[in-house]
């Protein structure tokens, strides 16, 4: 079988989604690339089924905040080729007051708990999700913690300021 | 509670199902797991798993620490195989700040993480055994977990949670005792692997509760990203020392054990493979080695690599570099960079950005645990009880790299 290159897998992509496929990188080999909410689902499905790519495994699923950012909020998918040992990452940027996703359970039902645990953390609304709970938090816990907004641990501890630390 | 909460309760007094609480704490699951089934009779209706009763916010923890000291984070996810952990996190920074390992690390650390495989599959295999009603084997296989912890123990110090290693090496050589544990180790493990095979591989009531119980097809454990010894036993050869070797895991000759049908008893026989598997690496390991100048066990990377102690107060550079480490100082490049170990219980990612800053701008880890498990409710459908908590047991879920 012939080896397939990740600039073969963004030709196939660029074929076929034009420029929704943007900032093309390869990190440490590892192909990267953005793409935007609308056609996220339509490109892991063409990812999971096209016969060249054949990215059968989603590895994880997981989001970064960058406050700094206007669509703060990178919501990050790995997805695995097992036959031609090629990983691919996927990042869809979203505004993070309003975070809103397509679900990929609708791809892989492995998916589930990857998009109820990065709704914990990071607030993501999976639309289509079958149950989208918090899965390690409290459900009284009232906000997302990975957020960068907050902190560690509580600001107003006493006994644990940095400074005592050197911090 | 939010509107779609799973009803725990039935009150229906038609209704002739019965609510079981299994867990958090209950003896038969071997950590800490909730699991609210609806049973009719024996058999289970349905289920919900409620998790996250020891989650302990790592990956928060880890925004907040230089790279060094992530690694005591990450023997408390999977602690039945800490090495591993400790392993695939030195490898991740060493990936993102481009070290290249002497072989003889390489090989060292070989070492430790097949053994460390092993002590993690005696802990699931003897489990099955003990929940099938064999506490023999249990107890006769158990003991060489003891010595694999001993042999840690020449090695960093330390027994369960291990924190062994460094970025850019090991702390210190392995000694003349650790490596005579580990050659009594290879000579007296196999034959005590070959009897416990004996006693349970043909053994009537093994295979009664064991073959045919919790069929996964490798469609379903690819759709539910299963990995590991659990996805091996459907049949799929998906192996990361394989497809995506590290740590000159290539130069190694070893197999890749799959099972046909991917029930409890397939996963056990996997799981048994493999640690023969190791224990043949762990000998080509030590016969690699001899080939290897003795003294090396890091490599020659002082800015990354924390300097031994009688270096830092005699040396200058030593000093600065022992200084800059600890304070998280080091040059590090800003990037993103995922990578992927073998763990005990299938592929154990860390996907690292770095922004430059002191510590990583965001760490997340990619706990096989935590993935595989949430097959547990959906397929214990339909299952007897008892069913159940042997499946549990072979799916080896380990509560802290279920919950991070």
């Amino acid at each position: 079988m012939a080896e397939v290159t990740n600039q073969a897998i963004i030709a196939l992509l660029g074929e076929k989604f034009g420029d929704k496929v943007m900032n093309v990188d390869e990190p440490y080999g590892l192909l990267t690339f953005e793409t935007t909410t609308d056609v996220l689902i339509n490109v892991l499905q063409f990812l999971k089924e096209n016969s060249v790519a054949n990215f059968n495994f989603l590895t994880d699923i997981t989001a970064v905040h960058y406050p700094e950012k206007k669509h703060g909020l990178a919501v990050v998918y790995h997805l695995h080729s097992m036959v031609q040992r090629i990983r691919v990452r996927i990042k869809v940027y979203v505004d993070a007051q309003h975070p809103i996703v397509p679900t990929a359970t609708t791809v892989w039902n492995g998916a589930n708990w990857m998009e109820r645990e990065t709704y914990d953390f990071f607030g993501v609304k999976f639309e289509g999700h079958p149950d989208l709970r918090r899965i390690l938090n409290m459900d009284e816990l009232g906000v997302h913690p990975m957020l960068k907004q907050y902190p560690l641990e509580d600001p107003n501890r006493v006994d644990k300021k940095d400074e005592y630390f050197g911090r | 509670m939010s509107h779609n909460q799973p009803i725990y309760t039935d009150n229906d007094p038609q209704s002739e199902l019965v609510t079981l609480n299994l867990g958090p704490t209950h003896p038969a699951t071997h950590g800490v797991f909730q699991n609210v089934l609806q049973l009719d009779g024996e058999r289970i209706v349905s289920g919900v798993s409620t998790i996250g009763y020891i989650h302990r916010a790592f990956e928060k923890i880890a925004e907040h620490r230089p790279f060094y000291q992530i690694t005591p984070l990450t023997d408390r996810l999977n602690y039945c195989s800490s090495p591993i952990n400790n392993m695939g996190w030195h490898m991740t920074v060493e990936k993102l700040l481009n070290i290249q390992m002497p072989k003889r690390v390489d090989y060292l650390r070989v070492i430790i993480m097949e053994l460390a495989r092993i002590s993690d599959h005696i802990i699931c295999n003897t489990i099955i055994g003990q929940d099938t009603g064999a506490t023999t084997t249990f107890l006769y296989l158990f003991q060489f977990r003891e010595h694999i912890y001993e042999i840690y123990e020449e090695i960093c110090g330390a027994r369960l949670t291990t924190n062994v290693g460094r970025i850019g090496g090991f702390e210190r050589n392995f000694n003349d005792i650790a490596f005579a544990k580990i050659n009594k180790f290879l000579k007296e493990f196999p034959v005590a692997l070959r009897e416990f095979e004996n006693l349970l591989n043909r053994n009537r009531i093994f295979i009664d509760r064991t073959a045919g119980v919790a069929c996964v097809t490798p469609e379903q454990a690819l759709d539910y990203s299963w990995t590991g010894p659990l996805l091996r036993a459907t049949g799929v050869d998906y192996d990361v020392r394989v497809s995506e070797p590290y740590s000159s895991y290539d130069e190694f000759d070893f197999e890749v054990p799959v099972g046909t049908r991917g029930d409890i008893y397939d996963r056990f026989l996997v799981r048994n493979e493999e640690m023969w598997q190791s224990v043949r690496l762990i000998e080509q390991a030590l016969e690699k080695l001899k080939k290897e100048p003795a003294g090396i066990f890091h490599a020659d990377v002082p800015e990354f690599y924390l300097p031994a102690k009688e270096e830092v107060y005699n040396n200058m550079e030593a000093l600065i570099y022992h200084f800059k480490i600890v304070m998280g100082e080091i040059d590090a490049p800003k990037a993103e960079v995922y990578h992927a170990v073998e763990g005990g219980n299938g592929e154990l990612g860390f996907y690292l950005i770095n922004d430059g800053g002191r510590t990583p701008y965001r760490l997340h880890f990619r706990r096989p645990s935590f993935i595989n498990y949430q097959m547990f409710a959906p397929m214990s459908k339909g299952m007897l009880l008892s069913d159940a908590i042997i499946n549990m047991s072979s799916m080896n879920i380990i509560a802290g790299e279920l919950d991070a």
